[in-house]
């Protein structure tokens, strides 16, 4: 028992209670960021399992892989600098409220939604020039479903940027309290990230060897 | 000590802001973690006992050769929804309602970190379990196993609504777990009283808190295995399809990738009961706390690398077959750790025999059974000798009620008063051990030997003149002597909730902080949150002389709020505005089960609008209320 009379010790000097406790914290060390994170977390385990089953099936495949050659890199390289650079418009907006700058916020969230809109469009454009589809063979059914995956989160991203662009419209964000816009440009992040491995192993990988 | 200081209005004060409003919005609005806590604990009993029928009709076939009360189809029906049932609806949320209940009071807070998402849990797991149910009334229950293999589980061998109940319930229950395992998390990473760091926590959490990290790294391998599933019995894709380069043991690989860390999932919870109960009645502090939380740890991170050992015989190369073989005796080890710390602590305490302690000690003899026929086939030539058979039916049953089902009874008897203000009576309950741990017994021990004799696992009937006749008639007759020891406890549970003696705060002479407050537990948890100043809160002053908690805070009585603290040191951070009752949980989960269903019977419009239905109640849940700050 010394260990914990020794830790009860410290603990009464350390005891300090303000005369007025703060507030709920706004920041990354607040319980909804803390949710965001785990969120996050468990995404990242979904797309891990995906690539998986991607990576488990061609090691086993007795044939060529992708059966049909590499994938065309012409549409998708481009889309990924669309979605590269709507990560930078998401920071841009997520700094704009942090300094109190609210135009710099809708207008970063604004351009941030364009791009990811126009990176679905152009993957639906894409999609539509496969020459195989997903009940074509398991690659394609991979390949449907991955990327088909990461569009669907694409999308969410999407209706959660419409909805913080609502808020800040209506001024429920202020340069203290802007937890939402944090995590939803959290969120945004990693799904780009998602992609940067996404188009490693699915498209560029390919057309490598 | 216990009980501060409160004056009368103040504690009127805090019970109008906490109490749920009564009649039927209350029922479905309420946010308090220990009417959610006991929501979960009689649901997931009811599913238990379902699940409980569903074997007993098995016994009964199988109770002689050539016995014909079921059909081959309602056979398969029967013992994939009891293993659907027990390890899905029964096994996983008891331990979330004991962690429900029990986390907010043993970690001296009022609520659960995000109380509405605990609310959307419960109704998640509620709706995916009848939907899992609703399959009997159509006759189209799962039926290729809890593991539901490919290809038998494809739309070639099995082409009904059988196993698209089983992709899509399984899927949906994800979302209540993995929902559940962040609201553990972040509730005790940022919601322990002031003063409780991470090295004074109660045994209590280490087991839920390393676990829940699992369910958010295991879930998502069977959420994709499902949905790929899905996606080759109505899309058409081959992820499964070996003729178009697919794999059916992909789908082994995903499911035991989820499927390992699962076990753990399921007994690490309820292993951390154990010890918090034993330390009670030895009377002492656990002797190697810090060995009992490192083992915890170490299980769940090695459960992680041991998939493959359910896969022995599906023509692995040797080089994998014997890492995995490796990592499973592996996790021996902190299981053995754990065993001679219990040893340890009843050795070096003044062991009291109540009810509790007696169903801790069955299952540490279990816990030493199950371990040691796990060691056994995790060596590969065992493996191969006996997987599919009746000794992988006694080793998993070991495992699963002897670390599962004796905890969780041990934790009834011990919590009953904290949760009622009444005990359990103690003669049923001894009857009640005694019956459960010799019908356990002898019911489950000659399945060992059934499996040695070489019965498979999963045969509905079996010819006579095999040499299985005697150990199946045993069998049976142990599994109703068993069933009638839950009898008991269910009959002492009733007996006990009217007659039972009144409990008293800390009726157990406890250390923890639950028994710190009122029995049942007041709505507001705490009058005033404590400062916790040891491990053993309640024992410090008999231990050291010095007091170990202290009342410093203010009651926070003028809103519905908590404090926040520090995630390791459990320094005071900040007051948190709390969220009270809400409809959107509700809505939520009955807009998920309205897409679930449309996608069961291809109705999309049903599944469209169960999606709008999500995005409306998400919407409506975040939208910030009228004259608030954001969120």
């Amino acid at each position: 028992m010394a260990v914990a009379g020794a830790g009860i010790g410290c603990a009464m000097s350390a005891v300090v209670v303000p005369e007025r406790l703060p507030g709920a914290p706004a920041d990354r060390q607040s319980i909804g960021a803390w949710g965001m994170m785990l969120f996050i977390a468990t995404e990242a385990a979904f797309f891990c399992q995906l690539l998986f089953s991607y990576f488990y099936l061609a090691s086993i495949a007795p044939g060529a892989w992708p059966p049909d050659g590499a994938p065309q890199l012409g549409l998708v390289l481009p889309n990924t600098g669309l979605l590269l650079l709507s990560s930078g418009t998401m920071w841009w907006a997520e700094r704009g409220i942090r300094q109190g700058k609210a135009w710099q916020l809708r207008s970063g969230l604004l351009f941030t939604f364009i791009l990811g809109a126009m990176f679905l469009g152009i993957q639906v454009v894409e999609y539509r020039h496969q020459h195989f589809t997903p009940a074509s063979h398991a690659y394609g059914s991979l390949f449907f479903t991955i990327t088909g995956i990461h569009g669907l989160h694409v999308a969410l991203g999407l209706v959660m940027n419409l909805y913080v662009q609502l808020l800040a419209w209506r001024r429920h964000v202020t340069p203290a309290r802007h937890l939402a816009v944090s995590n939803v440009a959290w969120y945004w992040h990693f799904v780009d990230l998602v992609w940067i491995v996404v188009f490693t192993g699915l498209y560029l990988a390919p057309n490598l060897r | 000590m216990a009980n501060p200081p409160v004056d009368a209005a103040t504690l009127a004060r805090l019970e109008r802001l906490w109490e749920t409003p009564r009649g039927l919005r209350g029922i479905l609005t309420t946010v308090d973690h220990k009417i959610i806590g006991k929501r979960y604990l009689i649901t997931a009993f009811l599913f238990l006992i379902a699940g409980g029928l569903e074997a007993f009709v098995m016994r009964l076939q199988l109770s002689r050769p050539g016995e014909h009360l079921l059909s081959p189809d309602q056979y398969n029906q029967l013992f994939t929804m009891h293993g659907v049932t027990m390890i899905f609806l029964y096994a996983a949320p008891i331990l979330s309602g004991f962690g429900n209940y029990l986390w907010p009071l043993a970690v001296g807070t009022r609520d659960m970190a995000f109380p509405r998402l605990n609310a959307l849990s419960y109704w998640i797991f509620l709706f995916a379990g009848l939907f899992l149910y609703s399959s009997f009334l159509l006759g189209q229950a799962p039926n290729a196993g809890w593991f539901n293999y490919v290809p038998l589980a494809g739309a070639g061998f099995n082409p009904g609504l059988n196993i698209d109940f089983y992709v899509l319930g399984i899927t949906f229950l994800g979302i209540s777990t993995t929902v559940g395992a962040v609201n553990f998390i972040v509730t005790l990473l940022k919601l322990r009283a002031p003063g409780m760091s991470i090295t004074r926590l109660p045994i209590l959490v280490w087991g839920t808190l390393s676990t829940s990290f699992a369910v958010i790294f295991a879930m998502p391998a069977l959420t994709v295995a499902c949905i790929m599933l899905y996606l080759d019995r109505r899309v058409g894709s081959h992820f499964f399809d070996a003729a178009k380069g697919g794999s059916p043991l992909l789908w082994q690989h995903l499911f035991w990738i989820f499927g390992h860390p699962w076990v753990y999932i399921i007994v690490l919870p309820g292993i951390s009961m154990a010890s918090e109960i034993l330390q009670t009645f030895t009377r002492r502090p656990l002797v190697g706390y810090s060995v009992l939380v490192g083992a915890t740890i170490a299980t769940t991170v090695l459960g992680f690398g041991v998939w493959v050992h359910h896969m022995f015989a599906t023509g692995l190369p040797p080089l994998a077959t014997t890492f995995f073989s490796a990592v499973s005796m592996t996790i021996a080890l902190p299981s053995a750790v754990s065993v001679f710390a219990w040893i340890a602590t009843i050795w070096h305490g003044k062991p009291v025999f109540r009810v509790p302690f007696l169903f801790v000690l069955g299952f540490i003899i279990l816990f030493v059974i199950g371990g040691v026929s796990g060691v056994a086939t995790a060596a590969v030539p065992y493996d191969w000798q006996l997987t599919d058979t009746y000794f992988v039916v006694a080793h998993l049953h070991y495992v699963l009620i002897g670390i599962n089902v004796f905890p969780v009874i041990a934790a009834a008897y011990y919590w009953f008063p904290k949760m009622t203000g009444r005990m359990m009576s103690e003669r049923l309950g001894r009857w009640n051990f005694w019956v459960m741990f010799l019908g356990f017994n002898l019911g489950f021990f000659p399945m060992h030997i059934a499996g040695l004799l070489g019965m498979p696992r999963r045969i509905y009937s079996y010819a006579p003149g095999m040499g299985w006749d005697l150990v199946n008639l045993v069998t049976t007759i142990g599994a109703g002597l068993f069933a009638v020891g839950i009898l008991l406890f269910l009959i002492n549970l009733v007996y006990s909730r009217r007659r039972g003696e009144p409990a008293g705060d800390n009726p157990w002479d406890a250390a923890s902080l639950e028994w710190a407050t009122g029995s049942p537990a007041p709505v507001y948890g705490f009058a005033r949150i404590p400062h916790v100043e040891s491990r053993v809160p309640l024992w410090e002053d008999r231990l050291s002389g010095i007091p170990g908690i202290r009342y410093e805070l203010p009651p926070l009585d003028q809103d519905h709020e908590t404090v926040g603290t520090s995630p390791l040191e459990g320094r005071l951070q900040a007051v948190l505005h709390m969220p009270s009752d809400s409809w959107w949980p509700l809505l939520l989960a009955v807009s998920m089960a309205t897409a679930t269903a449309g996608l069961l019977i291809s109705l999309w419009t049903v599944s469209i609008l169960g999606a709008l239905g999500i995005l409306g109640s998400v919407a409506g849940w975040l939208w910030p209320a009228p004259g608030s700050v954001a969120p």
